[in-house]
Formats: structure tokens, C-alpha cells, sequence
């Protein structure tokens, strides 16, 4: 008989899962812990090290993450709320959240709205938030209708496309300061310097004057904001198209080519084609090539410190920075007052997160998948 | 619409524009007349260009040389939309975005100048067709939300809704399954009665073709091999490839010689065949054509017997037959007849076929003759067409040259890098073309083909 019970024991023991439910009740007993066998120990490390392991593994990103993203993240939110307000009281500016002061531990931050109120009331918000959202509605429709038919046309062509796909995709590989200054150069009007004499005509100018057109001052001295602004919604779209291409163009050659045959023999014309059979067929990449280029296009700034410059984010001379962006705005008061940056910053991520949400929900009525 | 095509030859021209040779002759000098309000299969393994002359037909591919006339009209010329053709893909090519009805009015809508609808006849239209082919209770849904055979009805009524001249199917039946085919081909048929249109039809099913065709036209490699009514062309095969390629279970080959008025397969005389030359012929027998007979001159080791109720289905083997084992259907009465492990028949003479073995064209022989003559005038005076392919036929990946010409490795830069992955490339070379289904061997037709050439 004994040998009958302990047989059964014997096996149980090497299984993973039943070793620690026959200590726990041991325990409940009240009873003495049965000292561990040495089977049942390697059991125990292994099962220890089987819930330890892949966080082992997951520990550097993690660490990499949680210091470079997810606290600026929530530090961004905190500091947005607090200000030093002991100015205010004295009829100034809030002094507003410094890093350095809060490491020196002098002084007292109150929780406020000061800070929102303070970016929505400075004098170049409403200049910064108007450039941001006038780039963005001009440039995404159109860079997006531009990439949609620049992709149809690549995919209907055989010779040469490869030659066009480069040529079409090499704003993307390069950067975009560089692209800016040779943006800069190509509507020059005059010398790059205004005090020098007139040494060279940008290219863009020689076309229009070839042309029999005027020269335009399009980024100098004086120039106009509409001028200026021409020329950031070309670099933009243009900058803005390689992208788009390629998703639209990966998505057309995923669409069964039957469908344009059976369209050809029902009768479709080419614009109908286009607009009853490509476009719903593709609108799920449009739709995401859209919903990123709202994204990318609320945080335009590169191209016009890469145009214009950082000094006066406008033609040179100009003051109050005439065409500054909402990024630009956190940029200039990050080095003063970090707690309106990250306001600023705040107001910005808002705008974006109400605008894709629009998007999406226009986008579940309008897309077939 | 009468519907007649006039040498109509496609030629692919080859990927590599230095190699001439490696050009793909898809359909080759196709002459055909298809009567006005019927029903025709063009019936062909795959690669044999019956697709191509679907497509030619329909203008969307334009043919190398050759004309297509519609009625009086040469629409060789013509865009697939000022034909009137009515297509349905394969995979019917519903447009996924748009619903049922949408899809039907997709080609009313594109009408122009004084074909334009008015919106009310558009979808009286629409509802029409959509009755027709019985699917006007799912006018608002997806075509993702509808069942393969409603699905392809949407497609016929879509192609139908314009009320075209000819009306053209590619393999319409093979996205579907077994139960769906059956009922969808007779959909077809009952369709094809009620708007009289006249319907071509591809399909690579013989018994698809069969069973609904009003006419098969049988090709191969690009060239006709032979049309007329489905049972006609089963019962009078023109060469050995329709005899092999129509009907189920498949018909006996033999390997076998004609001497002195009699057939010998083996040492076995199995039939008199007076009046005929000497010559070694691959003889046809259909399954249905054995009779069980103690005196029988052919004989079989039975290796097993299906029972079908009605009929029985003896297995045998014989040492000249060229399929692995030979079928026979017999009635079930008869089944006592078989004692121990061999079967002796005697066959029908309207089912056994000859073939010349050079050639491969039919040998007719004693009442077959007869037979043949009455068939054809019976044809002319119904005015029934029916032609068979004459002159050398296109020559084939035979079982045998497939055997003989093992193609060389491709010699490609991993081969000649890994040398020891180039013994791996050489076995899968070989095996695929053999075990793969019709489209292997359809591609390996084509280079067998212009090897030959």
C-alpha cells in the first residue's frame, strides 16, 4: 500500500505547476515548511527566471523610453501648469517655470492656468497659430491631390519610371535646411547680402523675366507676406510629396487591374475612372496620407528657418517675426520660460489631437476598406 | 449578333527583345463563325490561348493579325467599350466600394450624349436585370457581404444591364464550389435562353462545356481542334487530343497496331477494322465501350472494382495501355462475368477510336465511316457548323518527348556562387513541371514549342 501512495507523488513532483500548490497548502496547515528538494528548487529559480527574463531583455529600451519620452511627456503637462507669479503681482510679465530655479529649490511654483494665458495673450500667438493653419489647409489637400495624380501617372508608365521614382522621392532623403538655402538662393531676387549691389538674379526670377514677367521680390528685404508665403506653400508641397507618392503608389499597385479593365469595357472614362475607381479604391492611403500631413503640416518649422532664417522667421529685417509657426513659438520662449513652451506646446498637441480626430471620423464615413 | 473571327493570331513577344525565339504564339491563325443567339465553350487546358481570344473579342487586348466581325461590323479596331460586349471576369471584378445596385448601374451611368438614361430608366434598367439573375433582394448590399454565386450573378447582371451584342465569361465557374458550379452553370444556360444573347465562354472543364454549351470549340496551343456539338465532338473525336481531352472518367489509350484488316494491341486482336492500312495506331476506347465477353480479344488484370450501383467500374491493367490503368464501365448485371483476376472484352465499335500514331488524326474505320459522313451531312443541313483542325497538328509536350528532353538547369548567379544549391535547383526543376497542375505544363508547352520551332 505505501508504495501505491508515494508512487503518484514521485511523478507529480517534476511538474512545473504543482510544486507550489502543495507548499502553499502545507503552509495554510500551519505546519512546518517541508525543507525543498533540490529538483524542486531548479523549479522554483526556473520559474522565477522565466517572469524575469524577457523584462531583463526589455529593461534598457525601457529605461531609454521612460527617461526620454514618457517623462518629458508628463514634465511637459506639469510644467505647463505652474508659474512663478511673484511678478505678476508687481504689474510684470510670470516669470513662468524654470528648470534651473526649480533645481536650485528656492523657489515656490503655484499651480495656474497663468501660463496658457499668458502664450494665448502674447502678441505672436495668433500670428504663429494663423501661419500654422493657413500652411497646413493649403499645402496637405493640395501636395495630396498633386502626389495622387503624380502616382497614377507613374504607375501607367513603364519607361522611365524608375528614373522618376528617384527623381520624385529625392526630397525626402535630404535635409531640409540644405533644401531651404537652395531654396533661398533660387528666389533671390538680388547679391545674397542687401548691402552689396545686385550680383545675382535668382533662377526663379530669370524664368519669370524670361517670360516677359517682372522680377518678384519673393524672400528679401520688403518683400510681401503673400510673396513669402508662396513660397513656403511650393517648398512645402513639394517638400511634402515623395511621401505621399510612395504610399499611394504602393497602394495603386495593390489594386486588382481588372477592375480598370472591367471599368474600360462598361465605358468609364478617365476622369471617372479616376474618381469612381482609383480614388475609393486608394482612400484608405489617402486617408492616412492625409490624417499624417495635418500632423506634419501643424508642425511646420524647419522650412522656414531653413528659408528664412531663425533670426526673423520672416523676410530679413522684419520684425515680430511675421512668419513664425506654433513650434517656432515653443521654440522662442523654451529658452526664457519653459513653462509657456510647454502651454504652448500643450495648446499645439490639442490642436492636432481635435484635427485628426475630425479626420478619422470623416475619414470611417469616406473610406471603403 | 453573328460573331466571326478571321485569322485571328496573337503573338507575346518575347521579355528578351534579342531572343526572336522566345516569343509566345497564344492563339494562331483562328478561324470561327459562331452563330447568332447561342451558346459556345471554348474548351482547352490551360495556356492554350482560349482566354486570349476571349480577351481579343472583348478589345481589350488587340490581336497581332486578323479580323473580328460582329455581325456585318469589323470591330477589330474598335475600343472594348464601343463593342457592346458584355464581360465577366473570372474573378467577377466587382468593384468593392460600390453596392449591388451601383455596381449594375456603373455601366449606364458612362452612357453619353443621346444613350444617356434618365435616372428612373436606369434603375427600371437595373431592376430589370437584377430579376433576371434573381438577385434584386441584395440591390444594397457589398459584394464582400454576397456569396460567390451571387457575386457572379451581380457580374452577369452587370454586364447584361447595357444589353450588349455578345456576351463573354472567363472561366466562370471555377471561383465557385462543387455545389455552386452545378447550379450557377444551369443559371447560366437559363440566362443565356431568356436574353438570347450571344455568349462565349471559356473554361478548361470539359464537362462544364459539355453540359452547357451549345457548341464546344476544342483548342490547344492556339490552334482549333476541333468544334461542333458537344456530343458530336464526344462521339467523333477529329484526333487523339479531343478524344483525350473530353470526357470522364478519361478514355483508354493503347499503344497498338493495325495488320491485315484487324487492331492488335499487344499480340490481341480486339477488333476488325476492314479496308484500313497497316499501321501502328494509338487505339481510344471509351470506358462505356468494353462489353465483358469470355471471347473478348482484350484482356485485363483486374485490380479492383468500384461499384457505382448502376454500373460498375472495372480497374485493370494492361501492358500496351498508356494510362496507368484502364477503366471500364460496364452494367452491374453483368459483374458475375468476371471470374478470377483477369477480364476479357469485346468492345463496341462506335467507341473505339484510332489514331495514327505519326499524326495522331483519327483512322476511320468500318461503320465509323458511314457514321462520320451522316454526321457531317446532318450538320450542313442544319446548318450547324463543325470543323476540325486540319494539316500537321501543333506539336506538344508529349509524355514521352517530356521524358526525353529533361530541361537544361537555368544557369543563374546563385547556381554558379552555391554549387551545392545547383543539385537542389535541378531536382525541383525536374519534378514541378510533372506534378504541377495545367499551368506548368501549359508554360512548359510553350517552351517545348519553340524548341521544336
Amino acid at each position: 500500500m505505501d508504495e501505491m501512495v508515494q508512487e503518484p507523488a514521485a511523478i507529480e513532483e517534476p511538474v512545473a505547476g504543482e510544486a507550489p500548490v502543495a507548499e502553499e497548502i502545507g503552509t495554510q496547515d500551519g505546519g512546518k515548511k517541508p525543507p525543498l528538494s533540490k529538483e524542486e528548487k531548479k523549479i522554483r529559480r526556473e520559474r522565477v527566471m522565466r517572469v524575469i527574463k524577457p523584462w531583463l531583455y526589455l529593461l534598457p529600451t525601457l529605461v531609454v523610453l521612460a527617461v526620454f519620452t514618457v517623462w518629458p511627456i508628463i514634465n511637459t503637462v506639469r510644467m505647463a501648469f505652474l508659474a512663478d507669479l511673484r511678478d505678476v503681482s508687481a504689474g510684470g510679465d510670470p516669470i513662468g517655470y524654470d528648470f534651473l530655479k526649480d533645481m536650485g529649490g528656492m523657489y515656490n511654483f503655484e499651480f495656474t492656468f497663468q501660463n496658457f494665458a499668458y502664450v494665448v495673450g502674447y502678441e505672436g500667438f495668433l500670428t504663429a497659430l494663423g501661419n500654422t493653419m493657413l500652411l497646413t489647409v493649403v499645402t496637405v489637400p493640395v501636395s495630396t491631390m498633386l502626389a495622387l495624380l503624380i502616382a497614377v501617372a507613374l504607375n501607367s508608365i513603364k519607361p522611365l519610371r524608375k528614373v522618376f521614382q528617384t527623381i520624385f522621392f529625392l526630397p525626402y532623403v535630404t535635409n531640409s535646411i540644405a533644401i531651404g538655402m537652395v531654396f533661398m538662393a533660387m528666389f533671390q531676387m538680388i547679391g545674397y547680402s542687401p548691402a552689396s549691389p545686385p550680383t545675382s538674379v535668382g533662377i526663379v526670377n530669370t524664368i519669370i523675366e524670361a517670360f516677359g514677367g517682372t522680377a518678384i521680390n519673393w524672400v528679401n528685404e520688403g518683400s510681401s507676406y503673400w510673396a513669402n508665403m508662396s513660397v513656403l506653400f511650393f517648398y512645402i508641397i513639394w517638400n511634402a510629396l515623395p511621401f505621399k507618392i510612395l504610399v499611394l503608389l504602393g497602394g495603386l499597385q495593390g489594386v486588382n487591374k481588372q477592375y480598370y479593365d472591367a471599368a474600360k469595357v462598361d465605358g468609364a472614362s478617365r476622369v471617372r475612372i479616376f474618381w469612381k475607381i482609383t480614388v475609393p479604391l486608394l482612400s484608405p492611403m489617402i486617408a492616412y496620407v492625409v490624417i499624417t500631413g495635418f500632423i506634419g503640416g501643424f508642425k511646420e518649422y524647419t522650412s522656414i528657418v531653413g528659408i528664412f532664417g531663425e533670426k526673423y522667421m520672416g523676410p530679413p529685417g522684419s520684425m515680430g517675426k511675421p512668419l513664425n509657426t506654433m513650434v517656432g513659438l515653443v521654440y522662442d520662449s523654451i529658452k526664457s520660460n519653459q513653462g509657456s513652451a510647454s502651454a504652448a506646446a500643450l495648446i499645439l498637441f490639442v490642436i492636432i489631437f481635435v484635427v485628426t480626430m475630425l479626420n478619422l471620423y470623416v475619414s470611417k464615413k469616406k473610406v471603403h476598406y | 449578333m453573328k460573331v466571326v473571327l478571321e485569322h485571328l493570331t496573337k503573338i507575346f513577344p518575347s521579355r528578351n527583345k534579342k531572343d526572336k525565339n522566345a516569343e509566345v504564339v497564344a492563339v494562331n491563325d483562328f478561324n470561327l463563325e459562331i452563330p447568332d443567339g447561342k451558346l459556345i465553350g471554348l474548351l482547352g487546358p490551360s495556356g492554350c490561348g482560349k482566354s486570349t481570344t476571349l480577351f481579343m473579342i472583348s478589345g481589350l487586348q488587340a490581336p497581332s493579325s486578323g479580323k473580328i466581325y460582329f455581325g456585318d461590323d469589323d470591330v477589330t479596331k474598335l475600343s472594348p467599350e464601343n463593342r457592346g460586349i458584355g464581360l465577366v471576369f473570372q474573378n467577377y471584378a466587382l468593384y468593392p466600394h460600390l453596392t449591388v445596385q451601383q455596381n449594375i448601374l456603373f455601366p449606364l451611368q458612362n452612357l453619353k450624349g443621346e444613350n444617356r438614361l434618365s435616372k428612373e430608366e436606369m434603375l427600371t434598367r437595373a431592376n430589370e436585370v437584377a430579376k433576371l439573375v434573381q438577385i434584386d433582394e441584395f440591390m444594397n448590399r457589398k459584394p464582400s457581404e454576397l456569396s460567390g454565386g451571387q457575386q457572379q450573378r451581380v457580374a452577369i447582371a452587370r454586364a447584361l444591364v447595357k444589353m450588349p451584342r455578345v456576351l463573354l465569361l472567363d472561366e466562370p465557374l471555377s471561383n465557385l464550389d462543387a455545389r455552386l458550379r452545378l447550379q450557377t452553370r444551369e443559371e447560366i444556360r437559363r440566362i443565356q435562353r431568356d436574353t438570347k444573347i450571344t455568349t462565349i465562354f471559356v473554361t478548361h472543364d470539359q464537362e462544364e462545356a459539355m453540359s452547357i454549351s451549345d457548341f464546344i470549340v476544342v483548342m490547344k496551343l492556339g490552334v482549333i481542334m476541333q468544334t461542333g456539338k458537344p456530343q458530336w465532338v464526344y462521339d467523333d473525336p477529329a484526333n487523339l487530343f479531343v478524344a483525350k481531352f473530353l470526357g470522364t472518367p478519361p478514355i483508354n489509350v493503347f499503344s497498338g497496331k493495325v495488320e491485315g484488316g484487324k487492331v492488335f494491341i499487344g499480340e490481341e486482336c480486339v477488333i476488325e477494322a476492314k479496308g484500313v492500312e497497316d499501321q501502328e495506331v494509338y487505339v481510344g476506347i471509351r470506358p462505356e465501350g468494353f462489353l465483358l465477353d469470355e471471347k473478348g480479344g482484350l484482356t485485363g488484370e483486374v485490380s479492383g472494382i468500384d461499384v457505382m450501383g448502376r454500373d460498375i467500374s472495372v480497374v485493370s491493367t494492361n501492358a500496351n495501355s498508356l494510362n496507368p490503368v484502364v477503366r471500364s464501365i460496364i452494367s452491374a448485371d453483368e459483374m458475375g462475368k468476371i471470374k478470377g483476376n483477369v477480364a476479357r472484352f469485346s468492345l463496341k465499335e462506335h467507341k473505339v477510336f484510332l489514331f495514327n500514331k505519326e499524326t495522331e488524326d483519327r483512322v476511320y474505320f468500318g461503320g465509323q465511316i458511314a457514321a462520320h459522313e451522316q454526321m457531317l451531312a446532318q450538320m450542313q443541313a442544319e446548318g450547324e457548323f463543325h470543323s476540325s483542325h486540319e494539316g500537321p497538328l501543333p506539336r506538344e509536350a508529349d509524355d514521352k518527348a517530356k521524358e526525353e528532353t529533361v530541361p537544361e538547369p537555368k544557369k543563374s548567379f546563385f547556381s554558379k556562387v552555391f554549387r551545392k544549391k545547383k543539385v537542389e535547383f535541378v531536382e525541383e526543376e525536374n519534378e514541378t513541371p510533372a506534378e504541377e497542375g495545367a499551368e506548368g505544363q501549359a508554360a512548359e508547352q510553350a517552351e517545348e514549342r519553340k524548341e521544336s520551332e
